[in-house]
Parts: structure tokens; C-alpha cells; sequence
């Protein structure tokens, strides 16, 4: 229990820290998470990306604030403004690229944390509900994504946007009704620019920041997994209580996590830098040019992080005059992350200790992931069409549909295959 | 008041029940709650409504008329209408015979997919066969697809779209295999006289 009597025996810092202590439980704090949060003394590579992801939030939120202080949210302007960001404004270049970069390095760190997260069974027992915040963070931070990359309000910004709002006005009955109230017009238009803006800054970061919040309390609630996914907490010191095989987070993990840091920080300065476009991968070349709603673009691709989800829309077909059924698709291949912990039925928790069967399904669905994402970035005529024995059908319209089954029978097959792989025994400890 | 008893008056004069009543309890527990829920819903349809389009969103979505007169026959212009691209395709004789030459390779030759008002729904897809009135944006998802008038051995003109290939003809029909499910959309339209089209309003909305 804290010392709640107010003393006046220390003097310096000492002393100030005790007079905060007894008004509010900051040595507590600091000790829960960071001194004595006990982490697993075996993390890995993979174990960086969270506290990266952590980075690049702030880093988005700083930018982001410096960004608004020159950007109009307005039909008229907001094109020009960027512009002006970007030419007239001291800095505002390398601002606005660190944002824009920021972007696409939060998808990378975040699919390598959730991929973390698959390999080593994070997700499992009792970790459900870290799992299902970390969803939530990824949806939202999906929300961020599509809201913000309207603001520039460039063509591919603008039809983008359009097509990503037309998916809601094919939902049965309520469908046109409610995309109309989301753009706040009859099509995309200065109403829907400006309230995208409130999401983009207001709304969603203030979910976002929550989320984290419970993300991380949860996790020092539960503890934290490892490679080896077994439980540090089953063998304690039996005089400290601490596990055996944990190490404080502070200064062991801050000072790994910092090395991770600087490594992150050349790639992403390399990239701000050099290449913020990233061949059109991070900025599309379409998106230099302002919006103009009679006007689409020859193709339109969305950013490379939305491109497997955009793939799945595309390859499932229309069930009569209905565009849902491809609409549903991608939004189940996003929302379907929430179920793992309870279609995994598997006794271990990590690939070090599971069998071939879940290696080669989690191979095919990774493979599959990259190849819809790499599908999604282009026509669906780019590979020519089949002959008539499939009926001229485009090729990379099968191949991306064959990609959608495995990456759905993945999550729907996970019940059987897990149970039915041959493991390999788990530790009592901690191995490497 | 930390004493929770209820059984020493200590001189008041109102007496506090001995028994708490727990039916009474819930009761006004459920009511507080439901007259709270009926007031947050309330004070939701501000915010909500403040999502839909403004006044001045829909007086910009005001009908507007068009002169049609200086569309030369064979070509095309594009008005504007809610901010949507209108196309009125002026049509020549030798496009209208060509219209019904490739019924069987259109999704629904028939109109049967109210995709056009009712007066729409006839051989030209038009009041005046001369002009197709349509919406120039494909059914897939709202990209504007491009005109290709040029006439070839297995192509009687129509439009393309740029953004997922679906293709269409000259009355807006969509050929099968296109993506787009169904025809472009028809808007509302009536002829003011002949040569002024008024788009976004029919004479049955006036009746």
C-alpha cells in the first residue's frame, strides 16, 4: 500500500516526488508499468512493433497537429493549402511527408505486430481481450487512414473516397440513405470534406487513444506473451513473488526497444526524405492532381495497406444485382481477426511447438495476403484473360478469388487443423 | 450521513421505512433509466440530423435546365446535376438501328431493373429517341467511364469504363461480363420545349 501521510522530512526532487505521491499515484504507476512490469526475458525481433506502433502515434499526432495549423478543410482551398504547406511553409514539406509517410510505416509495424501476435498464439487465453482492443486499434486506425486521405483533396483522394462511400449504398434497404448521410450531399462534395476532417482529428484519435490506453492496461493486466508462449507467471520467486524468467520492462525493454527505434528511424528518415512517394505506393501519383467530380481517373487503386481487403471487394462477384455480397466479403476478411481466440483450438499457443499443418496454413494465408494486396494495386485485366475453356475469364480475377478462399479457410478450417496438428511438447519454462 | 440504519429517528418526525421495498427500487431505477434512454435519444437526432444535407446541399440539387440545341448529331455533352455528370448523347440514325444489334450480349436488354423512370422504359431508353439522357456514372462504384464512339466490327459505340472495365452501350445498357450489375440510371427529365431539358424533375413529380 502507497504512503498516504504528507511528509515534509525529504527535500529536492525527493521531496516533490513524495508530495505528488501522496495526491496522486505516480511512483505507483511507474513501478506497475515500468520498473516492476515483469516482461518474458526471451523477446525477439518481432517484439519491437508494438512499442514502434506506440512511436509512430505520437509521431502522427505531433505532425498531424503542425499540419493543421496551415490546412483548409474546404472544397476551395484544400488542395491549394497543401500546396501551400509544401512550398511556402518553413518545414512544411518535410512535416507533411513525415505525416504521409507515417501513414504507410504505421501499417507496416502494425501488420508485423499482428503478424507477431499470429505466430506466437497472442491472442490466446488470457489474452482475448488485448486481441479484441488491438482489432478495434485496427479498424479505427483503418477509419484514420481512409478519413485523412481525403483532406488533401486530389483526385484520387476524391474518387476514392467516392468509391469507398458508394460500398455503404449497397447494403440492403438502408444502403443509399446512409451513404447520403455520411457525405452530407448527393455525392462527395465540401460537406463531406469538412466532416472527414472532425474524424480525421478529433473523433477517431480520441477513440484511438482510448483504445491504446486499454490496449496496454490489459497487457500489464494479463502480462505479456513470448516466443515461447508459455506463462512466466506459473514459476515465481517464492520469497519476491517475481516471475523467474521476467525482466523489468525499464531499463531492460526501453533500452532494447530504443535500439529498435533508431533502426526504425534511419528506414523511415531514408524514406521521408528520399522517396516519400514510394514509386506511388505511399502517394499516388493521381492524388497530385485536384479532385474533379466529372472527371475519373483512368484506374484507381487505394493505398497499398487497403489493397488485399480492395482485391477481396473486386473478387467476389454480384449475387444478382447486388454489389453486397463483395462488400460484406471485405468486411468480414477484417472483422473475421476478432474470432482467432476462439478458432483456435489448438493445446500450444506458438509456431515454435505447432505442427506442419498450421505452418502451411499460415504460410498459404500470408502468401495469399500479399499476392491479393499486390493484386489490388492493379486492373483486374493485367494479366490478359483465359481462353474460352474458362469462360475469357480475367486472370487476376481467379487468382485473386482463389486467394480469397485460402485466406477465408485459413480462419474457417482453424478449428479442425489446429486440433488435428501434431505439437511438439511445450516447455514448463522460458527455452530461448 | 454515514449511518445507514434506519431505525433510530432520533427525534425526527418522519419516520424511514423499516423494510426497503425492492420492487419499488427497481422500478424507479428502470423508469430513471428509460427516461434518460428517451432523452439521449433525443438529444442524438440534432447530431445526427446535423449529418444530412444542408438546405443549401439540396437547393444545389435543384433540377437545371439545358439547352440541347448546339449538341451537333453523333456527339455528346455533359451537364451537371447534383454534381454528377449528366450525359445527353445526341443520336444519329445509324446509331438507333444499331441499338437492338446486340441484345443478347446485354445483362438486361429489357430494362427490367428500374434503372430509368417509367417513361424510359421503351426501344430508345428516351423520351425523344434522338437524345439519351443518363448519368454518367457506371453502377459498379460511381466512376465516370469514358465515351468510345468509334464503330467497329464487334462494337456499335458506347462507353467504357476506366476504373474496372464495365462497358456499356449507347443507351446506357451494360454488357454481361462487365462488373457493373446493372444499367447506368435514367434521371428524372422532362422536355420545357425542344430543345430545353430540365433534368432532375419529370412531370409526374409535378402532378
Amino acid at each position: 500500500m502507497a504512503d498516504k501521510k504528507v511528509t515534509t522530512a525529504s527535500s529536492g526532487l525527493a521531496g516533490v516526488v513524495d508530495w505528488v505521491d501522496a495526491r496522486f499515484p505516480l511512483t505507483s504507476n511507474i513501478k506497475n508499468h515500468l520498473t516492476e512490469y515483469y516482461a518474458p526475458k526471451n523477446f525477439n525481433f518481432w517484439y519491437f512493433f508494438g512499442s514502434l506502433a506506440l512511436l509512430v502515434l505520437v509521431m502522427q499526432i505531433v505532425t498531424g497537429i503542425f499540419l493543421t495549423m496551415h490546412y483548409k478543410p474546404d472544397a476551395q482551398q484544400a488542395f491549394a493549402s497543401v500546396e501551400y504547406i509544401m512550398r511556402d511553409v518553413f518545414g512544411g514539406n518535410i512535416i507533411r511527408y513525415m505525416h504521409s509517410t507515417g501513414a504507410s510505416m504505421f501499417f507496416v509495424v502494425v501488420y508485423l505486430h499482428m503478424f507477431r501476435g499470429l505466430i506466437y498464439g497472442s491472442y490466446r487465453t488470457p489474452r482475448e481481450l488485448i486481441w479484441l482492443f488491438g482489432v478495434g486499434i485496427f479498424l479505427v486506425l483503418m477509419g484514420e487512414a481512409f478519413f485523412g486521405y481525403l483532406l488533401p483533396w486530389g483526385q484520387m483522394s476524391y474518387w476514392g473516397a467516392q468509391v469507398i462511400v458508394n460500398l455503404f449504398s449497397t447494403i440492403p434497404f438502408i444502403g443509399p440513405d446512409l451513404s447520403e448521410w455520411l457525405r452530407g450531399d448527393y455525392l462527395v462534395s465540401d460537406a463531406t470534406l469538412n466532416r472527414f476532417f472532425a474524424f480525421h482529428v478529433i473523433a477517431l484519435p480520441l477513440v484511438l487513444l482510448g483504445l491504446v490506453a486499454v490496449h496496454l492496461i490489459a497487457l500489464h493486466e494479463v502480462g505479456s506473451n513470448n516466443p515461447d508462449g508459455v506463462e512466466i507467471k506459473n514459476h515465481k520467486d517464492k520469497k519476491t513473488g517475481i516471475p523467474l524468467d521476467g525482466i523489468p520492462f525499464h531499463p531492460y525493454y526501453t533500452v532494447k526497444d530504443l535500439v529498435g527505434v533508431v533502426v526504425f528511424l534511419m528506414v523511415f528518415a531514408a524514406i521521408a526524405f528520399f522517396a516519400p512517394e514510394m514509386g506511388g505506393y505511399f502517394l499516388e501519383a493521381n492524388n497530385f492532381v485536384p479532385a474533379d467530380p466529372l472527371k475519373t481517373p483512368a484506374h484507381i487503386a487505394p493505398v497499398w495497406y487497403f489493397t488485399p481487403y480492395y482485391s477481396i471487394l473486386r473478387a467476389v462477384p454480384p449475387i444478382g444485382i447486388s454489389q453486397f455480397p463483395g462488400v460484406a466479403a471485405m468486411g468480414l476478411s477484417v472483422v473475421v481477426f476478432a474470432f482467432l481466440p476462439w478458432l483456435d483450438k489448438s493445446p500450444v499457443k506458438s509456431i515454435r511447438y505447432r505442427g506442419t499443418l498450421y505452418k502451411g496454413w499460415l504460410t498459404a494465408f500470408v502468401v495469399s495476403f500479399i499476392i491479393l494486396g499486390y493484386l489490388g494495386t492493379l486492373p483486374a485485366d493485367t494479366w490478359g484473360q483465359f481462353g474460352a475453356w474458362l469462360g475469357k475469364a480475367d486472370r487476376a480475377t481467379v487468382v485473386a478469388r482463389i486467394c480469397t478462399v485460402i485466406y477465408f479457410l485459413f480462419f474457417i478450417l482453424m478449428p479442425w487443423y489446429t486440433k488435428r496438428d501434431k505439437t511438439k511438447p511445450v516447455p514448463e519454462r522460458v527455452a530461448h | 450521513m454515514s449511518d445507514t440504519k434506519h431505525d433510530s429517528p432520533s427525534g425526527l418526525s418522519f419516520q424511514p421505512p423499516t423494510t426497503i421495498d425492492l420492487e419499488k427500487r427497481k422500478f424507479l431505477i428502470q423508469a430513471t433509466a428509460a427516461t434518460g434512454a428517451v432523452g439521449a435519444a433525443a438529444v442524438a437526432v440534432p447530431f445526427v440530423g446535423s449529418m444530412l444535407p444542408s438546405e443549401r446541399a439540396k437547393a444545389a440539387g435543384a433540377p437545371v435546365e439545358v439547352d440541347i440545341s448546339k449538341i451537333e448529331p453523333g456527339s455528346m455533352m455533359t451537364a451537371e446535376w447534383r454534381g454528377q455528370p449528366v450525359w445527353i448523347i445526341h443520336r444519329t440514325e445509324e446509331m438507333l438501328a444499331k441499338l437492338g444489334g446486340h441484345d443478347e450480349q446485354l445483362a438486361d436488354p429489357e430494362l427490367e431493373v428500374p434503372q430509368q423512370p417509367a417513361y424510359c422504359k421503351n426501344k430508345a431508353r428516351a423520351i425523344n429517341e434522338k437524345y439519351a439522357v443518363m448519368l454518367g456514372t457506371c453502377t459498379h462504384l460511381g466512376c465516370s467511364p469514358n465515351a468510345n464512339f468509334a464503330v467497329t466490327a464487334d462494337w456499335n459505340g458506347g462507353f467504357v469504363c476506366p476504373c474496372h472495365g464495365s462497358k456499356f452501350d449507347l443507351s446506357g445498357r451494360v454488357f454481361k461480363g462487365s462488373p457493373a450489375p446493372t444499367n447506368l440510371v435514367v434521371p428524372p427529365h422532362q422536355y420545357l420545349t425542344e430543345n430545353t431539358l430540365l433534368i432532375g424533375e419529370d412531370k409526374q413529380a409535378e402532378a
